[in-house]
């Protein structure tokens, strides 16, 4: 290393981080203003940060080129993490729209909670282009920190303390795994710089074989604790539960695409090597994760805890991803993060459409005989369930598609095998929303429904958008495919 | 004559258009929603009637094929066509559309949602028939499932719930597996022959190793014969049929059962020839075993539907016993019995919801005496019954008496069985006429009303039909001929389909004869 470094800006490092800046110094003007506006102001501030999310998205398109490096080689700016980016900038967005309402009859602060979604977001771009152990290490933390305060937001429900403190004691656990294997990787390899790993293990000049398996033992199971995979799952249904519905959603979404985004790269990617050591160990992770997701989903009372569980079982299905490797692997699952983005939005989006007595109506018993009485909640509903359960021809079916495919072009046939099987234990449960809206009568429960337009809104562009993907996915998929190979 | 581009996605995006166009006619204006609802339909019969006129009979090969790239990053095309084997399951189809419609009309609550899931359902059973493209046609097959999904669950009888979800969950436990083998094939034929594509046309040249084409085999056999159904799956069947609506029921009959058997014929047997010819005897016997049982368990019935429900699983063993005779009486057999049922068995189901309606119960013992107050439906179900025994001179008769031809050369035990069946066939139905229409009638009985002039639109064009295929059946089995001859050919001579294929096969050739040694 250079003795003195020289931290000034050149100007294309200036424009390759001006999207990141722009982010700070919106959620920093959220920060600011919700000091000065007035309580019935403060729906400016959605706007505000829905502005500076859009500004963001157009300066990456404007300003990112492929492939380049910057900041000592930290971070890495290239299709992948432009990919990444945007679809983590729109499920911060359309939380942000769809929780308008939400907030207000919650009692939830406007200005943290956009300043917290909007430094989140950060953290979470940050992971998906780190190109440095270190860099993407803080950025998981500066997501965790936002991520641990706004499941606690919700300071009426008991729950909400509960899940805040689960959710921060085990991040912090799985935060000490990924440190002490990032540690043991530079012992091994005597760099955390991406790029000079993979020149390091390209040429077998590595110290120690055991120290480098043992961090990147490490590194997998701080990934596992965030991505929720079986056998560390457990604080999921938990937290996802005990948080307010739209961070509820965020999580499901737009942590576990950084978290993939991370993974593809560090591990797929730059240690693939060392990593295939491990397919073993992460076929059964996948199988796990997919089998015990939908088993325990299968046994919930309330849709959200139902929603939790589905969630742990898409991070199976993208592992079978994982595990298949390769363009085919990486490609499909950046597709299916796409379309898991927009149809747990959705329908995360129709739970907050629901209400009960200004409380949350998220049992199964609400949602009966909704389909005739608002068909909009309905058909949307239905689009997303079905999706979910992968049924054609909607985007979650393409998707599963791709993976599948993925797996059995690798000779993985039994994972995908298992992949359908446990499709098919999912229709059981999503079937019974459709079961609930449309084949029992109302008995006068969630009555009320949010009338927030924004809230419609969100709810008819995802579904738009699941329909899309699965009727003419040409597009995205090919985008997906340059995605992962623009990675290097 | 030449054939028009778009001929087949018109009839596909006719029904679909009729479906949209539900959702601008007010809901509460009925006889607007039906007049709609018939109009689609009925454009979409006499579109397909004219295709009738213009489909080349001397032909085996797809007609009016319509291609489009889709995903062409992955080779998937939409691709449909048509020939021998679908076009007359395609007239079934769209001939059973109005008269489905036309059966709803004492459909009360939620006329418009029905409807729209009727032609929803319509589209995607005629995609099914007709799609060329293997990812095309899972797509629909799989789309076929939600309506039908909604219409037995929202518009069905007391354990609709349980019965739907039954439905749903035993069929795409089979399709779920042919997904996975769908995918398989086309990377196995992508590593053989470096082209991946979806088009079931390209791959029937492809000749698999033995192992691979067994077990594709199984995954695909499993999601038809739970589709057909084959004994021992066929337990969906009953609950499906007796808890859905009376339109639900016919097209269930009608043409979704037919969908199990026209798999087998369009990919199972002719994509693995070698496998269907090795599983001959297992399928033979499930099919003869299925015709005697579901015989049997239909003699038993109370319920009129139920006894039709199992009557089918009997039918239907005669499809899958002629299809595995693999020969041309066999599968033109098949293809036969395959129509005919579609017409008795949804005349049937018609017939059985005519008197649900004036009774409301299905229960056998609450009939009798129905001559009487009912002689016009007398007559009308005495000649359904008739042609659903197989009775010479209805169609029934042709489907039968061909399959068991075919089946007396390849598997001549089973059509000893099958031909046991018929027997009881003819008791089981002529005892349930005997029960429901003679006999002394009881006061519930006595005043019930005839058969009205929609009723007896709804059954006449059926009974036409069951009396022409029973009398002249030669146009039908002739324009299937040349489409049935390519599947025979490509069962029974290997040789002359797989030389024209990359030398990369070959080795395949070698080990299908190890294995069969």
């Amino acid at each position: 290393m250079q003795a003195n470094v020289d931290i000034s800006l050149s100007p294309a490092e200036l424009s390759l981080a001006s999207p990141l800046i722009e982010i700070i110094l919106t959620a920093l003007a959220v920060l600011l203003l919700d000091l000065y506006l007035k309580e019935e102001e403060k729906g400016a501030l959605t706007w505000i940060s829905v502005l500076g999310l859009i500004i963001a998205s157009i300066m990456t398109l404007v300003f990112w080129p492929s492939g380049e490096a910057v900041f000592y080689s930290s971070l890495r700016v290239d299709g992948f993490s432009l990919f990444l980016t945007n679809l983590l900038l729109a499920a911060a967005g359309l939380t942000l729209l769809a929780s308008i309402h939400y907030l207000r009859n919650a009692h939830i602060h406007k200005g943290e909670f956009h300043a917290l979604i909007l430094f989140g977001t950060l953290g979470m771009i940050l992971m998906a282009s780190a190109n440095d152990l270190i860099l993407f290490f803080v950025a998981l933390e500066t997501m965790s920190v936002a991520l641990y305060v706004l499941t606690g937001m919700w300071k009426e429900r008991s729950e909400a303390g509960e899940a805040a403190m689960k959710y921060f004691l085990i991040g912090a656990f799985a935060s000490g795994f990924l440190l002490y294997g990032i540690a043991l990787i530079f012992g091994a390899t005597g760099s955390t710089n991406l790029d000079r790993i993979s020149a390091v293990l390209g040429a077998g000049a590595f110290r120690g074989d055991l120290l480098l398996n043992a961090g990147v033992s490490l590194v997998l199971i701080g990934f596992a604790f965030k991505v929720a995979a079986v056998p560390f799952h457990f604080w999921a249904p938990d937290v996802y539960d005990g948080a307010p519905t739209p961070v509820t959603a965020f999580m499901a979404v737009a942590v576990k695409g950084a978290a993939f985004a991370a993974w593809i790269r560090i591990l797929l990617y730059h240690l693939g090597s060392v990593g295939d050591r491990w397919s073993f160990v992460l076929w059964t992770m996948a199988i796990l994760t997919m089998t015990v997701g939908n088993l325990f989903a299968l046994t919930q009372t309330s849709v959200k805890r139902m929603l939790a569980y589905s969630s742990i079982a898409h991070a199976g299905y993208l592992l079978i991803g994982i595990v298949a490797g390769g363009e085919a692997g990486g490609s499909a699952v950046l597709f299916y993060l796409l379309v898991y983005t927009l149809m747990t939005l959705g329908a995360f989006g129709v739970l907050m459409a629901l209400k009960e007595h200004e409380k949350e109506a998220d049992s199964y018993r609400h949602f009966a005989g909704i389909g005739f009485r608002h068909p909009f909640l309905g058909v949307a509903m239905s689009i997303f369930m079905l999706s979910l359960a992968g049924f054609p021809p909607l985007g979650g079916f393409t998707g599963k598609f791709y993976l599948f495919r993925a797996a059995i072009e690798t000779d993985y046939t039994v994972l995908a095998v298992m992949g359908v099987l446990n499709s098919l234990l999912s229709v059981t449960y999503y079937l019974r929303i459709l079961v609930m809206m449309y084949m029992e009568e109302g008995t006068g429960e969630a009555r009320g429904f949010t009338g927030s337009p924004y809230l419609y809104a969100v709810i008819a562009a995802t579904a738009l958008g699941t329909v899309w993907l699965g009727i003419v996915p040409d597009l995205p998929l090919e985008l997906s495919r340059l995605s992962f190979i623009s990675l290097r | 004559m030449e054939s028009l581009p778009g001929t087949l996605s018109l009839l596909l995006a006719l029904p679909l258009l009729g479906a949209l166009g539900l959702f601008c006619v007010p809901r509460d204006m009925k006889r607007a929603l039906f007049g709609l609802a018939l109009l689609a339909t009925g454009l979409t019969f006499s579109w397909s009637l004219w295709i009738l006129r213009a489909f080349d009979p001397a032909a085996g090969s797809m007609q009016f094929v319509d291609r489009l790239a889709w995903i062409p990053s992955y080779g998937i095309e939409y691709a449909v066509g048509i020939d021998g084997l679908s076009l007359f399951l395609v007239l079934l189809t769209t001939f059973l559309g109005p008269i489905v419609i036309l059966a709803s009309w004492s459909i009360t609550q939620r006329v418009k949602e029905y409807l729209v899931f009727m032609l929803i359902l319509q589209t995607s059973m005629l995609g099914t028939l007709m799609a060329l493209d293997l990812f095309l046609f899972y797509v629909f097959w799989e789309a076929m499932l939600i309506p039908m999904y909604f219409i037995i669950g929202v518009w069905g009888g007391t354990r609709r719930i349980y019965a739907a979800l039954k439905f749903v969950l035993f069929t795409m436990s089979g399709s779920l597996l042919m997904l996975v083998a769908i995918i398989a094939l086309v990377s196995i034929a992508a590593r053989l022959t470096h082209i991946t594509s979806f088009d079931v046309v390209r791959l029937y040249d492809l000749r698999l190793p033995f192992v691979q084409q067994m077990w594709l085999f199984l995954a695909f056999s499993l999601s038809f014969a739970i589709k057909v159904p084959l004994f021992p799956f066929h337990t969906w069947l009953p609950d499906a049929h007796v808890e859905a609506p009376t339109a639900g029921s016919v097209i269930l009959a009608g043409i979704l059962l037919k969908m199990g058997a026209y798999g087998f014929l369009r990919f199972a047997i002719p994509l693995f020839p070698d496998a269907a010819v090795a599983a001959t005897p297992f399928i033979a016997t499930l099919a003869v075993v299925g015709i005697i049982y579901g015989a049997l368990v239909a003699m038993m019935q109370r319920d009129l539907k139920k006894l039709v429900a199992y009557s089918s699983v009997s039918h239907l063993g005669f499809v899958m016993l002629g299809l595995f005779a693999l020969n041309r009486q066999g599968l033109q057999g098949a293809l036969y019995q395959m129509l005919s049922h579609g017409l008795s068995t949804g005349a049937l189901f018609l017939a059985v919801g005519m008197i649900y309606e004036r009774r409301h119960t299905r229960d056998i013992a609450d009939f009798g005496g129905l001559w009487k107050p009912l002689p016009v439906f007398s007559a009308f179900f005495l000649l359904i019954t008739l042609s659903s025994i197989g009775l010479p001179g209805l169609n029934g008769f042709v489907g039968e008496f061909l399959i068991l031809l075919g089946a007396f050369k390849t598997v001549p035990v089973g059509a000893v069985g099958a031909a046991g069946g018929i027997v009881l066939a003819a008791i089981y139905m002529l005892w349930m006429y005997r029960r429901v229409i003679f006999g002394p009638v009881s006061p519930e009985n006595r005043d019930l009303r005839d058969i009205d002039t929609r009723e007896v639109a709804l059954l006449a064009p059926l009974l036409v039909l069951i009396v022409f295929m029973g009398v002249y059946p030669q146009p039908i089995l002739s324009r299937m001929l040349p489409s049935v001859n390519r599947v025979i050919m490509r069962v029974s001579e290997p040789g002359t389909v797989s030389a024209h294929w990359p030398p990369g096969t070959r080795e395949g050739e070698q080990e299908k004869t190890r294995h069969a040694g």
